[in-house]
């Protein structure tokens, strides 16, 4: 942990520096927001897959990052991965997103865990490999993380090809239409009430006392 | 652990969900046992999973506003803040600045009630009921208030891209600071009751702790790290919406209570006193409102066409009651987003409870569970599988369990 902290240009100069071919492009965004106009920045690196772990060891050198999440896209010949980091937290309006972007081949799907460096991220990384199908080598935890037991292996929900949902799993609800074999509805409420009306006569015969006499006043 | 050698008693493996009280929401936990003390913990989620990012790449940004509404029932506001954030700064909007104003201060109340009902929740986990009564009592008064500004107790559907659908009226301002008054007059004593009854120091310090060290390592959000002593607040670091204007301080329990000690006693420090300081933030909002619009573009059709030229990628976050929001768009010239990742804050939180509840008792399961506000939902028995026979252990037992905890305490 250096104790300045550096621009977002000074960020980027560090990658490039440290990884030299393995970073692909950069991109530093600013955004303001509210009567103020304060910047907030959030820095994207393309790297190779070999410069991931190296990048990591950049990043916790310059302030040891917050591993927000790890989000993945289906390209069509590729599926990218992105790792959300933020560094200099703690700082009033001073940290930086930093993403670190890999792009897997379709043919060759696998990144290296990062786990061993960041801890939590197993809990991403899990998700990665139910959702997209990418094998993240060397993962502490393979398990799946959302998805039920039984769902089929070889399924992946996030993937625009051939491996991702099929229509046969799709539920429309609007298809869907009432179930047939319900059983039939209670009796009309309009007769349960003239039964009850029926009774009350019945009853009033037998007591001797007109139904509803006070109403029958109140009517005249 | 139980199958083999039925002789065999210890560690015996005690399986809590995937419903269960101390939840708002299913997940699996397992826990190996050598007596009352939890040896190992593990944790299964997904038994709510109901593909929102599925769902929503296959439609606008427009109709994804309305399920972010719907992804927590708590937080109204913070799932629909941080996509329209992602998706503003792809399309390069600058929204209204009074539409900032007016997101702060719905996010604000929201992080009144979320805070109000978690610290009932954690008075029932503890057995004092009467406290769960107290707190869902006042938090209707913030409730009141969401549905007068927004029209809705949850799901507030105040959030459109390029600003809110809803603006905040001056006849309105009397009832928002009647709101403010109520909490501040509330305060003192909610702060003497929670941290100066000495059942709940009993069962909370120094129970369930989480070091800076693992906060940091596994990632943890919101009021779970500062807890711990993490300087984090997606508010103050890195301003968004209103909260670059104003005068924003992180909440740490060492600055209240002079240290830090990471357990469950200081996240309810750090919550109860978010409260406060989330009146304190709408009352200067609405003092500086600036006025003006409060939408980019009042025409959906024209919103919907721009989607079509948006392109790239970008991130939107915000600091939600149980802490950082993350939603992640790519947008590729159509209208549905290509790629919409959601990040809750509890996805981040969920790692924490290993280290925290490793070493503790059985019956301070529910309180650890609940400490760090897990967005999970509502729970009934518990499987106890002990010897190779597995008997079902209801809600009332594990609940029972802790206040029979706190009785012995009391004695």
């Amino acid at each position: 942990m250096s104790g300045r902290r550096m621009t977002p240009d000074e960020v980027v100069a560090v990658f490039a520096r440290e990884l030299g071919g393995g970073v692909r492009g950069t991109r530093i965004a600013e955004r303001r927001e509210g009567a103020k106009k304060h910047p907030s920045y959030t820095i994207w690196i393309d790297l190779d897959r070999e410069a991931l772990k190296p990048a990591i060891r950049t990043l916790i050198d310059i302030h040891f990052p917050h591993l927000s999440v790890i989000s993945g896209t289906d390209i069509g010949t590729a599926v990218e991965l992105n790792y959300h980091f933020s560094i200099y937290y703690g700082t009033k309006g001073g940290e930086y997103m930093v993403t670190l972007t890999v792009a897997l081949p379709k043919d060759d799907l696998r990144v290296p865990t990062i786990a061993d460096l960041i801890p939590g991220a197993v809990f991403s990384e899990r998700e990665k490999q139910e959702m997209l199908g990418v094998e993240v080598v060397g993962i502490p935890d393979g398990r799946r993380l959302f998805l039920p037991e039984e769902f089929p292996e070889g399924v992946y929900p996030w993937r625009k090809d051939g491996t991702g949902i099929p229509d046969a799993m799709v539920k429309d609800l609007w298809a869907v239409g009432r179930p047939a074999n319900r059983p039939a509805r209670p009796v009309v409420a309009r007769e349960v009430q003239g039964e009850v009306q029926a009774a009350e006569k019945e009853e009033a015969k037998v007591t001797g006392r007109a139904p509803s006499t006070e109403e029958a006043e109140r009517h005249e | 652990m139980s199958d083999g050698n039925p002789a065999k008693t210890t560690p015996y493996t005690v399986p809590i969900g995937p419903i269960h009280p101390a939840l708002k929401e299913p997940v699996m936990f397992t826990f190996r046992m050598n007596g009352e003390q939890i040896e190992k913990a593990d944790f299964a989620p997904g038994q709510t999973h109901r593909g929102i990012e599925w769902m929503g790449m296959r439609r606008n940004p427009i109709q994804i506003v309305h399920l972010t509404d719907r992804i927590c029932g708590i937080c109204g506001v913070s799932h629909s803040l941080a996509f329209a954030r992602a998706v503003e700064q792809i399309m390069e909007i600058d929204v209204p600045e009074r539409a900032d104003y007016i997101r702060a201060i719905i996010a604000e109340f929201e992080r009144i009630q979320s805070h109000l009902l978690w610290a009932g929740m954690a008075a029932h986990e503890l057995g004092f009921d009467t406290l769960l009564h107290l707190t869902w009592r006042v938090r209707e008064q913030a409730m009141d208030t969401i549905e007068l500004l927004t029209g809705n107790r949850v799901n507030y559907g105040i959030i459109q891209i390029g600003g809110v659908r809803r603006d905040i009226t001056p006849d309105q301002h009397p009832a928002i600071h009647e709101c403010l008054d109520y909490y501040r007059d509330l305060q003192g004593k909610l702060l003497r009751i929670f941290l100066e009854d000495a059942t709940i120091q009993m069962r909370c310090r120094d129970c369930g702790i989480l070091t800076r060290d693992d906060a940091l390592r596994l990632c943890t959000v919101g009021p779970t790290a500062r807890a711990s002593g993490v300087n984090m607040d997606v508010r103050v670091d890195f301003p968004y919406a209103a909260y670059g204007d104003l005068d924003i301080e992180p909440i740490l329990p060492d600055r209240y209570l002079g240290e830090t000690r990471g357990d469950v006693f200081d996240r309810i420090v750090v919550r109860l006193l978010e409260v406060e300081q989330s009146a304190g933030i709408i009352r200067q909002c609405l003092d500086v409102m600036p006025a003006g619009d409060i939408l980019w573009e009042t025409k959906i059709p024209k919103i919907l066409a721009a989607f079509k030229k948006a392109h790239g990628e970008a991130v939107g976050r915000h600091e939600a009651p149980r802490g950082e929001v993350l939603h992640y768009v790519r947008m590729d010239g159509k209208e549905h987003p290509t790629a919409w990742k959601v990040k809750a804050s509890s996805y981040s939180n969920l790692m924490s409870w290993i280290p925290m509840l490793e070493g503790e008792q059985i019956a301070d399961i529910p309180i650890i569970v609940a400490s760090i506000d897990p967005c999970l939902s509502c729970t009934d028995r518990v499987a106890v599988v002990r010897g190779g026979r597995r008997s079902i252990m209801t809600k009332e037992e594990l609940h029972r369990l802790s206040v029979e905890k706190t009785r012995r305490l009391m004695r």
